[in-house]
């Protein structure tokens, strides 16, 4: 290693409070840290008492490329803003493009997506809990919660034909329609989801280790957490039911049954279980949207609009005017009118946001994301300070930035 | 719904450039130097308590050249309101929201090093996802794509794919 090489960093502080602190570096690459992510914090023996958050190891300019492809062509870039739940990054900015479109998608897709984001939901927050329970020494119960997630991944590979990033949605519909027997093994894989997280709420919930690490660790007050900018269950572990789900309804989310988990403190244990809980609400949602499919879902996948949708393979192969429409959106891309809009999806871990700015062509003029985990991060330093250099781990594990949409 | 957008724009006319309700968000175009004054009115008065985001639009070309444009939800109302306001390239300046929102800490910091606006009264405007001693603001329009800067040398005898 090259010791001349620079520091990317410039650190809020170098000098010590008191003399009789320590100043560490703690990243990007450490335990402490599951991501790249890099923390210099003041420390009076084992407590903190200030930290000053970086991330931007994974930046690879996600905006910037975004510019330099049709609409359609950046679908496998959102895939890697959150890879944990890549569909419902695909789904939401499918829908941003959409309504600046003025296109309303099909009942079809619209259930689909709807239980698709579900599920991606389920296999994110089974990421989470299952590595901040590792973190902690709890073995067991992360093999448990890997496992139903590696179902679904499988599951979602025999729909998309991979198993984490999908790239599965299009502007105006989706990619291909439910294989034979699909929805059979999402019935099997939600029993199974019953039995497994039955154990791991068995094995950690009373835990007294678990409760001790947990319990009061970084709590957080809901005027705090709305002050700093948080969403998702990190927000709603304060105690309010604030879930856009429910607030400003999007896809098929008004016409399901399901309530808003809330948790006391805010402290690492609600997020826990709040996560733990959410996901019993998407399963129960799933169960939903699969009577809503077989009753209200039939008819075509795709919106019938020749501005973004590929034409019938055999009309290109047959008919003139289609072999140019195809030409057309894929040399050029789906024609957008000239606007900006904002639309917000409730991503796994808060509000995920995009922002589009078209000038009227094939190309965006500006893809801007809001990612919640790069907003989570300017506040964690608020949840570090004050506890124990151990209790990073636990925290960081609870607030689950994910590099990917942190940095773009 | 509309009826408190309509109290909003009757309460800040006269800060108020060009106002609209877009796609069911509340569009506020504001001179830079009214930003704090319709953002405080917003936040106490109508409880936009949420900081959402703040990103910029490089116009290049046109004059004034950035429009920087935020974002504000109420989580009581459930709705929201963007704010646009134009820079000039000369001077790509307007205040910061930090005194107001912690969450800006963050978001100003990136809109910082991706196109050059300097929020004023923001202590700490340290790069954040790009590196420190990087040059130029990678999301302007006038920055190639192709131009790199890597901070740890390409090992010898490495070409990037499709470099010159």
């Amino acid at each position: 290693m090259d010791s001349k090489l620079p520091n990317p960093i410039r650190p809020a502080f170098t000098r010590n409070e008191r003399d009789d602190t320590t100043i560490v570096n703690i990243g990007p690459s450490h335990p402490a840290t599951h991501g790249t992510i890099q923390i210099v914090a003041e420390l009076d023996g084992e407590r903190i008492l200030r930290a000053d958050v970086h991330c931007g190891y994974l930046h690879r300019g996600f905006e910037k490329e975004c510019e330099a492809h049709t609409w359609h062509n950046l679908i496998p870039y959102v895939d890697r803003l959150n890879y944990c739940s890549a569909l419902i990054n695909n789904f939401a900015y499918c829908e941003t493009v959409e309504r600046l479109m003025g296109i309303e998608v099909t009942p079809r897709t619209k259930y689909l997506r709807t239980l698709l984001a579900e599920y991606s939901r389920v296999a994110d927050h089974l990421t989470c809990v299952a590595a901040a329970l590792m973190e902690l020494g709890a073995m067991t119960a992360f093999l448990y919660l890997v496992m139903l997630r590696d179902y679904i991944y499988e599951h979602l590979a025999d729909l998309t034909g991979a198993r984490l990033t999908y790239s599965y949605g299009r502007i105006g519909g989706l990619a291909r329609d439910l294989p034979d027997g699909w929805l059979k093994r999402l019935e099997e894989i939600l029993v199974e989801y019953e039995e497994f997280v039955g154990r791991v709420h068995g094995l950690v919930d009373r835990n007294r280790i678990f409760i001790d690490r947990m319990r009061n660790v970084a709590c957080l007050s809901t005027a705090d957490a709305i002050n700093w900018g948080y969403t998702g269950p990190i927000l709603r572990s304060t105690g309010v039911p604030r879930d856009l789900r429910k607030d400003t309804p999007y896809l098929a989310y008004a016409e399901l049954d399901f309530e808003v988990p809330t948790g006391i403190k805010g402290d690492n244990y609600d997020r826990y279980y709040v996560r733990m809980r959410e996901m019993d609400e998407s399963v129960h949602m799933i169960r939903q949207l699969v009577d809503l499919l077989h009753e209200k879902g039939g008819g075509p996948l795709n919106v019938d609009d020749r501005r973004c949708v590929l034409p019938d393979k055999t009309l290109v192969y047959g008919e003139i005017e289609s072999l140019i429409n195809h030409f057309k959106l894929v040399m050029e891309g789906p024609q957008v009118p000239a606007g900006d809009i904002y639309v917000a999806h409730e991503g796994a871990n808060g509000e995920l946001g995009f922002y589009i700015v078209s000038t009227g062509g094939g190309t965006p003029y500006k893809v801007h994301c809001r990612a919640p985990s790069f907003v989570h991060m300017g506040g964690a330093h608020k949840m570090l300070e004050g506890h124990q250099l151990a209790d990073i781990v636990p925290t960081f594990g609870s607030i689950n930035m994910i590099g990917g949409e942190c940095d773009r | 719904m509309s009826a408190l957008f309509d109290r909003i724009r009757e309460a800040l006319a006269p800060k108020l450039g060009e106002s609209s309700v877009e796609h069911g968000t509340l569009v506020l175009r504001i001179e830079p130097q009214a930003l704090l004054g319709v953002v405080g009115a917003l936040k106490d008065q109508f409880r936009f308590d949420l900081f959402s985001d703040v990103t910029a639009v490089d116009w290049l070309g046109r004059e004034p050249r950035f429009e920087v444009v935020w974002h504000f939800y109420s989580t009581m109302h459930r709705l929201r309101v963007r704010i646009k306001a134009r820079v000039a390239e000369a001077e790509p300046v307007v205040d910061t929201l930090t005194g107001m929102y912690g969450a800006a800490h963050y978001m100003e910091r990136e809109c910082h090093e991706m196109y050059g606006i300097v929020f004023r009264g923001n202590p700490d405007l340290r790069p954040i996802l790009l590196y420190e001693g990087f040059e130029g603001h990678p999301l302007r329009k006038d920055y190639p794509k192709e131009r790199e800067q890597p901070l740890v040398p390409y090992r010898a005898g490495f070409e990037m794919p499709g470099g010159e």
